[in-house]
């Protein structure tokens, strides 16, 4: 292993990759509700406040609209802002100053004004929570024109991607895959990313296509190693970016393949799968030996704790997809 | 004497308050005002004396009349909420619910204001109101199925016009100011309460609940449980002025009570509550109390505050208050207290029972009421979800 290549749990990643934006760029600034003291509730600003002061690591009040709100006008005076929204389920009450003036502030000004703005969101199910704290709302914000969403799987991703988040000049929502805040993976913080908005294969495969992001890159690799045991040859891409979403690398997969199964955590009912669903139909028509199928959430509210087994995509859901696919 | 200034009771400045390592250095802004007085109605000081001063009368008056019945039926009440609420935190450690909020520390607050209602008001609480549900007659075991993840809810609001926990903070200030408005359109002389917490105020849903309920003239109590701390994070973090002060701006009256003292909260919630039904609009109450416990069971508070803070408290404790209170004046004995214990005892076996039985729901409740009217796509997801366990039924059956 380098010097450079340490091994980090996401969570860990993602503060290591705050550290570093706080100390190259001195107009970075990290905001939200207890990430100060108390490093935030995840722990993902751990320590950040201690070394950068208060006027960096911002505890601002309860009110996620003042949040966003006050973030865009911290941007529009060039400073830029990464503020932590709680949970997934918190984000609503910042949901109007992110659809109706943070996506399009750029095309309302003629491009004059820039908003690099990053929205972390710890998202997803899968840790038992409460309600409002499981939920993954991509598609609300990936249906607006103006907004970037990503969604790391990993700890060098959650680590360069954020960097890359940070740097763009647009405003970037940010997913964190809250379930896999503990896994660990090797970050080389010397590296040279590839583009943030690439998709990247993670499994090579001849038989089926396995679509996802964030938190169901992993299971998905489960599945495909699985589905080895039968003889089958998967494929496994992980996303990585919602919007923009790289179709070239998904048709690319699916021309060999054939097949395509989309996971996500979210509903299926006008989800992110739905558009990859159309958009490869269109591109792949003659190619396909399957339709695409999708495999998340019904169209029910987030259950309760006890139930969210049954909700959440697993291994034998995804698994009867695959076979569904393979049946055609 | 029952003023104390804000300075006072102001939690410490945060430790961590290193200087900053860009930017211009800027000076501390003054919160209040040096020297401005908070006035704290209080009726019974921690040592448990009764107090009778002139400013607090007008609140008093409500209690005059007190018994030592009702006295003691008080604090039967904050006994058996702590002990339900002890009991749910340990069934929290034992793995038996996922997570807990507790509210050591704000019985007097929670059981002072709730016995303060009546039986037509409604109660929109946020989630950690346990001792209001229980003056509202909601089966304490209840309360915890959405804590153990069987539910998220959990009892019928309407039953006891105790609304369902809400999660996202300050959301339902709105929502009781809006009842409160039906409740004058209907002519009806009930009236509303909403409880949320300090950071709570700081959330746009609460200060637009404030305006419409003035606009409006809504028969709503706003009841504001300041226990100093939203998450880490202190009341300065959001606000600069004393909370009680905030409803002057809107146009309506703003009291600090000394949440700790159960006969104050009790005074100062009938006083609102009871203009409110004479048609004279909102007010807003801060009960001013301290979280002893962690924010949650997920929560580490000795990252950001001190053991001292809590013993500062302990000392304030409104259980003991009324307890040296009712034992100063004869008016309870040791049998009284004996019972209570063995009332207590009772109590959490009976949750503890309650829980344990609890059973998880069944995996088909994901689909149900979705909607009211039925919706073909949640069928269609039924059916699929039912084919689909189906089939390892049959797998297993070979
Ligand atoms: C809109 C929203 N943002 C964030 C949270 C996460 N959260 C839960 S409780 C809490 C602090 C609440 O503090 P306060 O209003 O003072 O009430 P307390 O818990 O102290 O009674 C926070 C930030 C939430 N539940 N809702």
């Amino acid at each position: 292993m380098s010097q450079t290549v340490k091994n980090l749990a996401l969570a860990k990643a993602i503060n290591e990759s705050l550290r570093r934006a706080l100390e190259t760029d001195p107009k970075v600034l990290i905001m939200g509700e207890d990430v100060g003291k108390l490093g935030g509730v995840f722990r993902v600003t751990d320590g950040l406040q201690k070394d950068f002061g208060e006027d960096r690591v911002i505890d601002t009040p309860l009110a996620e609209s003042g949040i966003v709100g006050t973030a865009i006008g911290l941007a529009l005076r060039g400073y830029r802002p990464v503020v932590e929204i709680q949970f997934d389920g918190f984000v609503f009450p910042a949901y109007d100053q992110i659809v109706t003036q943070l996506a399009k502030m750029h095309a309302r000004s003629l491009g004059k004004v820039r908003l690099p703005v990053v929205i972390r969101i710890p998202y997803g199910g899968g840790i038992g929570a409460v309600e409002h704290h499981s939920e993954s709302p991509e598609a609300l914000f990936a249906h607006v024109a103006g907004l970037k969403v990503v969604s790391p799987s990993n700890a060098s991703d959650a680590y360069w991607m954020l960097q890359q988040a940070i740097q763009s000049d647009d405003p970037v929502i940010y997913f964190e895959p809250k379930r896999r805040y503990w896994d660990k993976g090797e970050v080389d913080t010397e590296a040279i990313p590839g583009p943030l908005h690439t998709a990247r294969v993670v499994r090579e495969g001849t038989d089926l296509t396995l679509a996802a992001y964030g938190p169901m890159v992993k299971l998905c690799r489960e599945v495909a190693d699985a589905a080895a045991e039968e003889g089958r040859s998967l494929e496994v891409l992980d996303l990585r970016s919602v919007s923009p979403l790289d179709f070239d690398t998904v048709q690319a997969s699916v021309e060999k393949t054939g097949r395509l199964v989309v996971v996500h955590e979210a509903p299926v009912f006008f989800g992110s799968g739905a558009e990859i669903a159309a958009r490869i139909t269109e591109r792949c028509f003659y190619h396909l030996e399957a339709p695409v199928l999708r495999v998340g959430g019904y169209h029910a509210p987030y259950p309760p704790a006890r139930l969210e087994e049954e909700y959440l995509p697993d291994l034998d859901r995804v698994l009867d997809a695959v076979d569904r696919s393979l049946a055609y | 004497m029952t003023v104390e200034s804000t300075a006072a009771r102001k939690p410490r400045r945060s430790a961590g308050g290193k200087a900053s390592t860009t930017g211009t250095k800027r000076t501390t802004r003054t919160t209040a005002k040096k020297g401005s007085e908070t006035q704290l109605v209080q009726l019974l000081t921690p040592e448990g004396k009764r107090v009778k001063n002139a400013a607090d009368a007008e609140y008093a008056s409500y209690v005059d009349g007190i018994t030592a019945d009702e006295l003691r039926a008080l604090y039967r009440d904050m006994v058996l909420t702590r002990r339900f609420d002890a009991e749910a935190t340990s069934l929290q450690r034992q793995g038996e619910l996922g997570l807990w909020a507790s509210l050591l520390g704000q019985e007097a607050a929670q059981i002072g204001s709730g016995r303060a209602t009546r039986e037509d008001d409604y109660v929109f609480p946020t989630y950690r109101e346990h001792g209001v549900a229980w003056c509202r007659g909601v089966d304490p075991t209840n309360l915890l199925g959405m804590f153990r993840g069987v539910n998220n809810g959990g009892w019928d609001p309407n039953g006891n016009n105790f609304h369902l926990y809400t999660i996202v903070i300050g959301s339902q200030a709105l929502h009781a100011t809006g009842y409160a408005m039906g409740v004058a359109k209907d002519g009806a002389d009930s009236a509303v309460i909403a409880y949320f917490g300090d950071g709570a105020s700081s959330q746009g849903d609460v200060s637009e609940a404030f305006n419409f309920a003035a606009v409006y003239n809504a028969p709503v109590v706003f009841f504001c449980q300041n226990n100093q701390w939203a998450i880490s994070e202190s009341n300065e973090k959001q606000t600069r002025v004393p909370l009680y002060q905030r409803a002057q701006g809107f146009g309506f009256p703003g009291v600090r009570v000394d949440g700790n003292d159960v006969l104050a909260s009790l005074a100062v919630t009938r006083w609102a509550l009871e203009r409110a039904r004479r048609g004279e609009g909102p007010a807003l109450i801060e009960a001013f109390t301290y979280r002893m416990g962690a924010h949650t069971t997920s929560d580490d508070p000795s990252r950001y505050r001190h053991d001292d803070e809590r013993a500062a408290w302990e000392a304030k404790d409104p259980i003991l208050r009324l307890r040296r209170h009712l034992e100063a004046d004869g008016h309870a004995d040791e049998a009284f207290f004996g019972e209570l214990e063995a009332e207590s005892e009772t109590l959490g076996r009976r949750v503890r029972e309650a829980v344990r039985a609890m059973p998880d729901p069944d995996r088909f409740a994901v689909f149900e009421n979705v909607y009211a009217d039925g919706h073909a796509l949640v069928d269609e997801e039924r059916a699929q979800f039912a084919a689909y366990q189906a089939s390892f039924a049959d797998s297993e059956g070979v």
